[in-house]
């Protein structure tokens, strides 16, 4: 038995409806959203103690229009950044997300960068949707990852960008320190690092050096005016 | 109307098995059921939808104009969907990430809507939550047994556990869209053979197969 098709009873029945419904979403979302908020940080904390491990403390920057290096709520970043200090307050390295055009979708990933010989010392996916068992291999294969265990990303004499861009080059093929060996079978997922490590990398390296003096010590920036 | 009976929940479970019999709700079984957890989340993901849902159209048929019975169906589905979205997103980001787009893709799943439809909005509150739990039920078992298959051949584990010996090659394809096919058919091929050869016996496993 249903109710007559009436315009007044249709009114009715769909505003009816459609409030309670916006009600029962805003109720779940008040009771997840700080849950949920804290499984985004947690999970971002933890991808950055994982490719900068020996950080205790953490600093989070951003770095402004005028390319100057400034504190900064991660939350509010859509690629945070970070600069790691340990137990004394000395600068450890940076932990820095970059994101680029993937096989299928953006590929979001962060790297750990360290100001001792200026290399990239570790890396993590944070997010992709390559293809499974093939371009995830980005994450899982261990020649792969291996790139990123040193990868050289010296500053340019005039300081304005990278000595040599980061470059994929045909698995087996790496002769350079500055060079990273694809995979085979899964070179667009290889390049796209690639290539959003070296976009990164330009922006950020080039800024870390040049203020390296003033963050080396966590303790140093509070005194300042 | 007839009273609620076993058969509400017995029918989901077997004769009229989302997955393998009516065939409905294929997009999220094979895009997701790459490992057993995915497949696991999905189907009780769906469950839920379908139980939460089935209940409040049931309980508000006989108020709901014939006119605007699908829209208003929609919006009860979406917003429980939204609901179990959140929900999952607050309980690991890690398996929500892995289940990506097809969590908001229950609102589409042809078997919610057609549950709605044919049988929540047309019998009482307690007959459309049997029929949901066994839907849902079935639902969530067909998953499983595909994911299963999927994730022992493609990454020779099981739950994320070491199920093959160390030396197995991996049938990468298993884990590839294409795998939930292959993976797909040959259940269907065993539960008709099955079913076929039960019928034959007239065992009461063939009670109403084919019907």
């Amino acid at each position: 038995m249903t109710a007559a098709s009436t315009p007044l009873a249709m009114f009715r029945t769909v505003v009816g409806v459609g409030m309670l419904c916006a009600l029962l979403i805003v109720g779940v979302y008040e009771a997840t959203a700080l849950r949920i908020a804290d499984n985004e940080a947690r999970a971002l904390e933890s991808a950055v103690l994982e490719v900068l491990p020996q950080a205790k403390q953490l600093r989070s920057i951003a770095l402004s229009a005028g390319r100057q290096i400034v504190d900064a709520e991660p939350a509010d970043q859509p690629l945070p950044a970070f600069l790691g200090y340990d137990d004394q307050g000395d600068l450890v390295g940076a932990a820095i997300t970059a994101a680029g055009m993937g096989y299928q979708d953006t590929i979001e990933v962060i790297y750990a960068y360290s100001f001792e010989g200026s290399k990239i010392v570790g890396m993590r996916v944070l997010q992709s949707l390559e293809t499974p068992g093939l371009g995830t291999r980005i994450e899982t294969d261990p020649d792969f990852t291996a790139n990123f265990d040193a990868l050289d990303v010296a500053v340019n004499a005039a300081g304005s960008g990278l000595r040599n861009p980061l470059t994929t080059v045909p698995q087996g093929t790496k002769t350079e320190a500055w060079q990273i060996d694809a995979i085979t079978g899964a070179t667009v997922s290889s390049e796209a690092v690639g290539d959003l490590l070296n976009q990164s990398a330009q922006l950020w390296v080039p800024v870390l050096v040049r203020d390296a003096i003033q963050l080396m010590r966590l303790a140093d920036r509070e005194e300042q005016p | 109307m007839s009273n609620p009976s076993t058969d509400d929940f017995v029918r989901g479970l077997w004769r009229q098995n989302p997955v393998f019999v009516q065939l409905l709700g294929l997009c999220p079984a094979l895009a997701v059921s790459n490992s057993a957890i995915n497949s696991l989340t999905m189907g009780l993901a769906t469950s839920f939808v379908l139980l939460a849902s089935g209940l409040v159209i049931s309980s508000i048929r006989s108020w709901v104009p014939a006119d605007v019975r699908i829209v208003t169906y929609i919006c009860i589905i979406a917003s429980f969907v939204t609901c179990v979205d959140f929900t999952i997103k607050a309980i690991s980001l890690e398996l929500h990430k892995s289940l990506g787009a097809f969590i908001s893709l229950i609102v589409v799943n042809c078997l919610i809507l057609g549950r709605a439809e044919s049988f929540a909005s047309r019998n009482t509150p307690v007959r459309a939550v049997l029929d949901a739990l066994g839907m849902g039920a079935g639902f969530t078992v067909s998953l499983l047994l595909i994911g299963s298959v999927r994730e022992i051949l493609g990454s020779g584990t099981l739950f994320g556990m070491a199920v093959l010996p160390a030396g197995f090659q991996t049938w990468t394809v298993m884990i590839l869209p294409s795998g939930g096919f292959f993976v797909l058919a040959l259940w269907l091929l065993i539960i008709n053979r099955w079913q076929q050869a039960a019928e034959r016996t007239g065992s009461p496993a063939a009670e109403g197969a084919g019907k």
